[in-house]
């Protein structure tokens, strides 16, 4: 079996802050990424996203660690010997130049003879809808066609991974939702493996195969959209992606792969969850989309209802006490009163439970 | 435009107007007119039209009190090539270091700026004579070379054309440092990053990226020193010698020693006529050269 497009083991780099200070923007990084995957970098500012692309692309070292493509070491590689291509957040066009000679020019500076160059220009232009478009300059264009230009250039000479640094931030909501669609397509057509680096949880969760949620220069958890989002390992990845309830209990029993936690308020919460200790202190997640009004539950006072047309937030003080939980309703039939009580029912299988302190 | 706008727009062009209408376009029309008249006896000029002043530069002098000397024609080719050299030798040296700078911390680049700008708070005639004293036969330069033994016999520099290169350089090399660093610092990294991304070697980034998009500077660096350079007559003065002369000289001479003030006109009329000429080519060039695709 083959190894990995990608792999990165052990990457460690660190900058001197102008305070003097050392700070560790990759902390042992460890990643692999497979032909043909769409890999996202997800975390906030800070936490060596940016670094880790930039490492691969080649504009940043590493100071300890491998870096291999296929097999090679590329540590040593400058950027213009890798086989790998960007897209930056600004898409960097060169604005001297006319829209085709910007998405030529990987072939221009190889050398490749004029003919075949325009061949894979107007291909390339064509993949992203623009091939009216060669004669102009990039300052003729709006900021969507400009990102499209930019993903053009960085595919016309087939790169075995393509690099995107958050290529969609300066595009507005609409465009952003209908590029992200695009771009998925793109890379199926393809079938070059991208790695995507973005700090926006909803761009992550639709365009993967798999997400890797970093955290100061860490991997906080890697794995398919799905798994991030219903089973985050830690508080931190639960509250990155999405909103969240987080709800601190002990469990006080199991029984055949259901565990019964006990709240900190004294209420009672029912899981499907297997290997928890009695005792033990946990915190279970459980998703503001999947609770609804019910029988039997959580029963709790309403706090606040807040209005968003096609959904429904609420703030709901539980009985006994502890913190409050968020709950959307998608289809609100009626709509629950402040000062009401409520009963919110929920599915144990959808209550994810980690271990506290994580 | 609202009467209020237009009395404002008058009040703020009028200084600049009068000032540059009285200091810059009386002169100019006399130097012009004067071009055209009779030298006086003893200086100063004859009200009576006369064409031999530019006669005399290019070939049609009546050969009896006018004669004709193709060394004009020379010595105005040879600052044209002074300059040239100057613009050239600025443009390599400072180019590397304006990159430099501008990559630089702010609190360095304020610190670099500075000392660029430092050779401007001692005088020109100073700094000059310092030049005088590094360059001759016992000067420092010489006794470093000789001492180190590198050279048995003191380098004939001064009174040569290579020690003017060096002088004239020295003293323009600021006003062609301040515009490209102005051009270098307002280009985009991420296009030199996004060039050795997509697979160019730093040469191709350099000749096709970094240097196409920094021409506003290149052209305004070249301006600024040429113009001044092609006209400066301290430079041949000091460290030139008699061998040296230049067009700023032969003018300054024709002025103050000859007391020839029309023939010194129309060499400054020629001179004139000859910068303007050759940036226009120059801008066009430049112009063509940023347009292209």
């Amino acid at each position: 079996m083959p190894g990995p497009l990608l792999e990165i083991r052990a990457a460690r780099r660190s900058f001197t802050t102008p305070e003097g200070r050392d700070f560790a923007a990759l902390d042992g990084i460890d990643l692999r990424v497979e032909d043909g995957e769409f890999v996202t970098l997800l975390g906030p500012s800070g936490c060596g996203k940016t670094t880790l692309l930039r490492a691969i692309a080649g504009f940043e070292q590493i100071d300890d660690g491998v870096i291999r493509l296929d097999g090679a070491d590329i540590g040593p590689l400058p950027p213009h010997r890798r086989p790998v291509n960007t897209v930056f957040q600004s898409y960097a066009l060169f604005p001297h130049m006319s829209v085709a000679r910007n998405v030529g020019y990987a072939l221009e500076v190889r050398g490749v003879a004029r003919k075949s160059r325009e061949a894979a220009v107007t291909e390339a232009l064509a993949k992203v809808g623009l091939a009216q478009f060669g004669a102009r300059r990039p300052a003729q264009l709006s900021g969507g066609q400009r990102q499209r230009v930019a993903l053009a250039r960085a595919i016309v000479a087939q790169p075995r991974l393509l690099l995107l640094d958050e290529p969609l931030s300066a595009l507005d909501r609409n465009l952003r939702q209908q590029m992200q669609i695009e771009l998925k397509d793109l890379q199926n057509r393809l079938g070059i493996a991208f790695v995507f680096v973005t700090h926006d949880q909803e761009e992550a969760l639709t365009m993967s195969d798999r997400i890797v949620v970093m955290r100061a220069g860490r991997i906080e958890q890697a794995g398919p959209p799905r798994e991030i989002f219903r089973a985050p390992k830690s508080r931190f990845v639960a509250e990155f992606i999405g909103e969240t309830n987080l709800l601190p209990a002990v469990v006080r029993a199991t029984v055949g792969g259901m565990a019964e936690l006990s709240l900190e308020g004294g209420q009672v919460l029912h899981a499907r969850a297997d290997s928890l200790r009695p005792g033990a202190k946990v915190v279970a997640v459980l998703r503001p989309t999947d609770l609804a009004p019910a029988e039997q539950g959580l029963a709790g006072i309403v706090r606040r209802v807040i209005y968003l047309g096609a959904d429904l937030h609420l703030r709901v003080e539980p009985e006994g006490g502890g913190g409050e939980i968020g709950v959307i309703l998608r289809d609100a039939g009626r709509v629950p009163a402040q000062g009401e009580r409520i009963v919110l029912g929920y599915d144990p299988a959808r209550v994810h439970v980690m271990e506290a302190g994580a | 435009m609202t009467h209020r706008q237009r009395v404002q727009l008058f009040l703020l062009l009028t200084p600049v107007t009068v000032f540059l209408g009285v200091f810059f376009l009386i002169p100019l029309g006399t130097i012009a007119v004067y071009s055209l008249l009779t030298p006086g006896l003893y200086g100063g000029v004859e009200w009576s039209f006369y064409h031999w002043n530019y006669g005399r530069i290019f070939g049609w002098a009546d050969g009896i009190t006018e004669v004709f000397e193709p060394v004009y024609l020379h010595i105005l080719l040879r600052s044209l090539g002074l300059a040239a050299a100057t613009v050239a030798i600025c443009l390599v040296l400072c180019y590397p270091v304006a990159f430099w700078v501008a990559g630089l911390a702010p609190r360095w680049r304020m610190l670099f700026l500075f000392l660029i700008t430092l050779p401007f708070f001692a005088s020109l005639i100073v700094r000059l004579y310092a030049w005088l004293l590094l360059l001759k036969p016992s000067g420092l330069l010489n006794t470093v070379l000789m001492g180190l033994g590198v050279i048995t016999e003191p380098l004939d520099i001064l009174y040569t054309p290579v020690a003017v290169i060096l002088g004239m350089v020295y003293i323009f090399l600021p006003f062609m440092f301040l515009p490209l660093f102005a051009s270098i610092d307002t280009l985009d990294r991420s296009l030199i990053e996004a060039s050795g991304d997509l697979g160019a070697r730093p040469v191709q980034t350099l000749l096709k990226v970094v240097l196409p998009m920094t021409v506003p500077g290149i052209v305004a660096g070249g301006v600024i020193v040429f113009i001044p350079a092609v006209g400066n007559f301290i430079v041949p003065d000091v460290l030139g010698g008699a061998k040296g002369l230049m067009t700023g000289n032969l003018i300054e001479q024709q002025f103050l020693s000859s007391r020839n003030w029309p023939f010194g006109s129309a060499l400054a009329m020629v001179i004139m006529a000859l910068v303007l000429g050759v940036l226009l080519v120059f801008s066009n060039r430049a112009r063509r050269a940023g347009g292209r695709t």
